[in-house]
């Protein structure tokens, strides 16, 4: 744990923090399911989208610049005094990836929420995650009226790695999203005790180490 | 730019100047802070109350009162409704001054080890 400035004080107050991603499309349930297990209501931080950041040359920049913002929600996990878990949901539009970049990065793993009726909607989220090689889950969030299927048609559907996990979940409530979690960790301590490192089996032994 | 003295208002805008107010007003136009990262999960926390200075906004000492106790940038941004990259470079003048102490979370990518692991899921457990 490195300090800006040392005091010894300082850094036993505040806790070790730990970033989890909630990723998928729009509207598949992203707040919900950090609403649902954060100890506070999801709060929105915000982001100025300039003409650098989205990599744009855009000669109306001066017009735009400060007037477009993109928006992340996020929740909070206290576990006594010494750790906090930070559930980030990722902004729905693949344009914002700079933006992902800054969430993935230290991040221990991601939730892909998935919604079966528009399950191409979290094929980006799967991606960036396998070529970044962020652990992954993907949890179905199963909607009223909407069909079930099973996981491993889903995974199929999805072409996952067989060791990614697929569960079914209910964003809604506590207690699923919370095995949604639990999911994600256990998979995460396989990878870590597994192969050293938390790369996933497929990801080869190019990453960084 | 025009004035309208008629009716005792002062336009010093106009359309394509676009709107006043700006969230990067308060930083002086700067997007950049090259102290510290302050990543989303970094901690803040005040050391000092700022003397009288006049190159510091209101926002700057909005920031200090948020802070007695470590706050993470995310969730001071949000108290503050301010978009992050601006946060960051308020953050970044208050580091300079000495007014705040900056913990930035572990960069290391081999993480997470299995100690910090368990306790995740002990408290996901617990929940």
């Amino acid at each position: 744990m490195d300090s800006t400035h040392s005091d010894p004080g300082h850094r036993t107050l505040a806790p070790v923090p730990v970033k989890i991603l909630i990723a998928g499309g729009f509207g598949v349930g992203k707040t919900t399911l950090i609403g649902s297990v954060s100890e506070i209501q999801p709060l929105r931080t915000e982001e100025i989208l300039t003409n650098e950041s989205v990599g744009v040359d855009d000669t109306d920049g001066v017009e735009h610049k400060g007037t477009t913002t993109v928006a992340m929600d996020f929740g909070r996990i206290t576990m006594g005094r010494e750790l906090v878990v930070y559930l980030f949901g990722t902004p729905g539009q693949e344009r914002f990836w700079f933006l992902w970049d800054e969430l993935a990065y230290g991040a221990l793993g991601a939730v892909v929420l998935a919604d079966t009726r528009r399950l191409k909607d979290c094929f980006p989220s799967v991606d960036y995650f396998e070529r970044r090689r962020t652990p992954f889950v993907v949890a179905v969030n199963c909607f009223d009226g909407a069909r079930r299927y099973p996981p491993d048609l889903v995974r199929k559907a999805l072409d996952l790695d067989p060791a990614v996990p697929v569960i079914l979940c209910d964003a809604r409530e506590r207690e699923s999203s919370k095995r949604v979690l639990i999911e994600l960790v256990s998979y995460v301590m396989q990878l870590v005790k597994t192969k050293g490192s938390r790369e996933p089996a497929s990801a080869g032994q190019t990453g960084p180490s | 730019m025009q004035w309208d003295n008629d009716r005792h208002t002062e336009y010093w805008t106009d359309e394509a100047a676009g709107p006043l107010v700006r969230p990067y007003t308060m930083t002086g136009g700067r997007t950049r802070t090259s102290s510290a990262d302050f990543d989303l999960v970094a901690y803040i926390m005040t050391v000092e109350q700022a003397l009288p200075d006049v190159d510091l906004h209101p926002e700057h000492l909005a920031a200090l009162d948020a802070c007695p106790r470590p706050l993470s940038v995310a969730e001071l941004a949000s108290r503050l409704d301010l978009p992050l990259g601006v946060i960051r470079v308020l953050l970044g003048d208050l580091l300079e001054r000495g007014l705040i102490m900056v913990r930035e979370p572990t960069k290391d990518l081999k993480l997470p080890d299995e100690r910090l692991l368990e306790a995740v899921m002990n408290g996901l457990h617990a929940l």
